[in-house]
């Protein structure tokens, strides 16, 4: 391709990426580096239908006054990075000068929001990444070996999980393990327990939010998968029927091989899209026992007082996060290409 | 026809029945953003009777209100023309500096908006308070009359009722609340922690100081209640504990007077369950003479970003929307209203029972929302038995201190 057709080919979506993706990151990192201006405080006497009360409101005029001088806030520079909301510097040496042993170090940083996050979200994205892959496989694997006439519907049910909008398919879930759902109901008579509730106990919640996040992405991989099974060369797979090698034999070492390069691509989204997990935490209610880097943000805005420069640092820090996590597939791919 | 027009006429076809007013406004645009509830469509029902031909009226009525109210107000000129907020919320309009004074309109257009309807920050005229809402007891009467007791008054009556009705066999799980983790659990614990006698803050300032005495009492009757609450009471919001009430699996809960009417009409539930369903005064706890509870407002405000015309426009429809011709046999028992010529039926009696027994108003402090949002992440850490009290309160405080830091409240 001619470089100026290839210049005015890519120019469109070279355009939008810089208004829609660069700009704002521009923006957010910008935004964290800054806080509100010290307030200025007044006492006043505030009054309505239940009386008079003495209390404090923000005196406009002298903030107005400091607003204009310095639109973007008072400069903070890492602070609100090392603040307790976030990396909590001072806390986590604290707690670590103050433990005995890894474990109750360890328990310390959970008390921290920001490490509490993490944890989660890296546990999510470290259980939920190799088993949707897994299933996805298997999946793809049984649906290319229905027979012709039934594979249409069986593909359209396989990819159910998927067209449900994420946040029906997780209230869906959510009412069935209630405790008067009918999973709810059922994990009570099989423990025995009639005080057993998932939405109460921290493991089988992070267990329920797991359970769901595989169900809900392994359609995509299978789609992936099964797309690459129409691909893997007939020849091989008959010579290799001829050279007596059983069904497991042919998958292991014919079509697994393969659908490595798919592998790779299904990784590397599962990745991305894992390590920001949100919904299903807002429509499980999930709140109180598992939080994500996605759910601070989100918590910080929705709040009575928006905390923008809060949601700004730990979003710079999840694009940090993903970068960290992605590098080792990045690598590959880089050295696959230039193989 | 536009589409502004075309939005105003769908929002009167959908107020059919009112009828038209003359409010004597020329020219003007108004927009109202606010909460989602029977009252509130109301007031805004009732101010878009003022729309002519040179004077436009929307409302956007939705439940997630707060998180477009401070950005759609401002932008120059703002989107909204007046915002639908509670003592809560007020609080962020008034530190974004987007609501105005409304003295001078008070003084030409409002003669008639009676002084308690006033809402003044510092002398100023910030909102017209239209309605007053309170969490107060409701109980099931026939369960109490099986089990012989008394309407419980304070939480130590709930405690003891509620194993009564346990060790009677007639309900698992009798006490009903919204703990729902978040905004709902802090509102519990702010109503616990006025009721034990606490202060959220050293005088004058914005220092949190929670982890005290009355702090750990505080979650220890919580964690109490929780024990005779469905195992699911984490995720049971204001319309999760409805629910479990009109199924006639709770017998005893701390519930907004705003929603009484929803339990105690003949939807959703067994004649058995809303016959016997009861409205009670606030509860009280320990000995400090405090309702457990706060009381609150809704009202509504005028933009700063908008011109004379639109800000007197707005003023003018809603005081018409707080007129006393609003109250009739329908919307009389929408809500416990300020407006003149309310009568009080069965279903406010709580809130007038809260106001009476001299409940404290939720603070109108400019940090509060800060602290509300530390106690929403934190106090289900002590309810699921992760940690000590101590130890909870003293994350809430910490979580606070470094939000209010970034906000500039502390040093």
């Amino acid at each position: 391709m001619k470089h100026s057709s290839f210049f005015w080919f890519v120019l469109p979506s070279t355009v939008l990426m810089l208004l829609f993706i660069a700009m704002p990151i521009v923006s957010v990192v910008t935004q964290s580096f800054y806080t509100a201006h010290e307030q200025v405080i007044l006492e006043v006497e505030n009054c309505g239908p239940f009386g008079c009360t003495q209390e404090t409101s923000v005196d406009q005029e002298a903030t107005a006054a400091l607003r204009e001088a310095e639109p973007l806030g008072k400069f903070a520079g890492f602070d609100i990075y090392t603040d307790r909301n976030h990396l909590a510097f001072g806390e986590v040496a604290a707690a670590w000068v103050k433990s005995d042993g890894l474990p109750d170090f360890g328990s310390s940083l959970m008390n921290l929001p920001f490490y509490k996050a993490l944890g989660f979200t890296l546990t999510y994205t470290a259980i939920v990444t190799p088993l949707t892959i897994v299933l996805g496989f298997i999946v793809a694997i049984a649906v290319n070996a229905v027979a012709k006439s039934l594979r249409g519907p069986t593909i359209f049910f396989s990819l159910l999980p998927m067209i449900v909008t994420p946040l029906v398919g997780s209230l869906i879930l959510f009412w069935m393990v209630d405790a008067r759902g009918i999973l709810g109901t059922g994990l009570q008579w099989l423990a025995d327990d009639p005080n057993l509730s998932v939405k109460a106990s921290t493991g089988l919640m992070w267990i329920m939010l797991m359970v769901y996040g595989v169900w809900h992405a392994a359609p995509f991989a299978f789609v992936v998968f099964y797309a690459g099974l129409q691909t893997v060369n007939t020849d091989t797979l008959e010579s290799a029927m001829v050279d007596g090698a059983t069904r497991w034999e042919r998958i292991r070492y014919v079509v697994v091989p393969h659908l490595m390069p798919l592998v790779t691509f299904v990784a590397l989204i599962q990745l991305m899209d894992n390590f920001r997990v949100f919904e299903p935490i807002i429509s499980f209610q999930a709140s109180a026992h598992a939080t994500s880097l996605s759910y601070a943000i989100f918590n910080d805005l929705g709040g009575e007082t928006r905390l923008l420069s809060s949601a700004a640092a730990t979003s710079v820090l999840t694009i940090i996060g993903i970068g960290i996590l992605l590098s080792p597939v990045l690598v590959r791919t880089w050295r696959d290409f230039n193989r | 026809m536009n589409l502004k027009t075309l939005a105003a006429s769908c929002a009167l076809i959908a107020s059919a029945g009112a009828s038209w007013a003359d409010c004597g406004i020329e020219a003007g645009r108004v927009n109202i953003i606010g909460n989602e509830f029977p009252a509130i469509q109301t007031i805004a029902a009732e101010a878009a009777e003022c729309a002519t031909g040179g004077v436009t009226i929307e409302a956007n009525l939705t439940a997630d209100h707060q998180t477009l109210n401070v950005a759609g107000m401002s932008g120059n000129p703002a989107e909204y023309t007046s915002a639908i907020v509670a003592n809560s919320s007020i609080v962020a309009l008034i530190n974004e500096d987007v609501i105005r004074p409304l003295d001078d309109l008070v003084a030409e257009f409002g003669a008639d908006i009676p002084q308690r309807q006033k809402i003044t920050v510092g002398g100023k005229v910030m909102a017209i308070a239209f309605m007053a809402n309170a969490q107060t007891l409701a109980y099931r009467s026939d369960v109490l009359e099986q089990v012989g007791l008394d309407v419980p008054t304070t939480y130590e009556e709930v405690l003891a009722a509620a194993e009564a009705i346990r060790a009677a066999g007639i309900m698992d799980h009798p006490v009903g609340g919204a703990y729902a983790a978040g905004w709902n659990i802090a509102q519990e614990f702010n109503n616990m922690y006025l009721g034990h006698g606490g202060k959220f803050f050293e005088d004058g300032s914005a220092n949190v100081s929670i982890n005290n005495p009355q702090g750990v009492a505080t979650l220890e009757v919580m964690k109490a209640l929780t024990e005779y609450m469905n195992p699911d009471y984490l995720t049971h919001d204001s319309n999760g504990t409805q629910a479990e009430w009109e199924a006639g699996n709770v017998a005893l809960m701390n519930m907004w007077g705003s929603r009484m009417q929803n339990i105690m009409d003949d939807e959703g539930s067994e004649p058995q369950v809303y016959e016997n369903t009861k409205v009670g005064g606030p509860l009280m706890v320990g000995d400090s003479g405090v309702p457990a509870s706060t009381l609150w407002w809704d009202g509504w405000t005028v933009s700063k970003n908008i011109s004379d015309d639109d800000a007197a426009a707005t003023f003018r429809s809603l005081a018409h929307a707080v007129s006393p011709e609003t109250l009739t046999d329908d919307t009389m028992e929408q809500a416990v209203w300020l407006i003149d010529g309310y009568k009080p039926a069965p279903v406010s009696e709580g809130v007038l029972a809260a106001v009476k027994a001299g409940t404290a108003p939720y603070p109108m402090l400019p940090y509060m929302g800060l602290l509300h949002t530390a106690l929403g992440d934190n106090v289900a850490d002590f309810m699921t038995g992760k940690e000590s009290a101590e130890q909870t309160l003293a994350d809430i405080e910490a979580a606070y201190t470094a939000a209010a830091r970034e906000q500039g409240y502390i040093k």
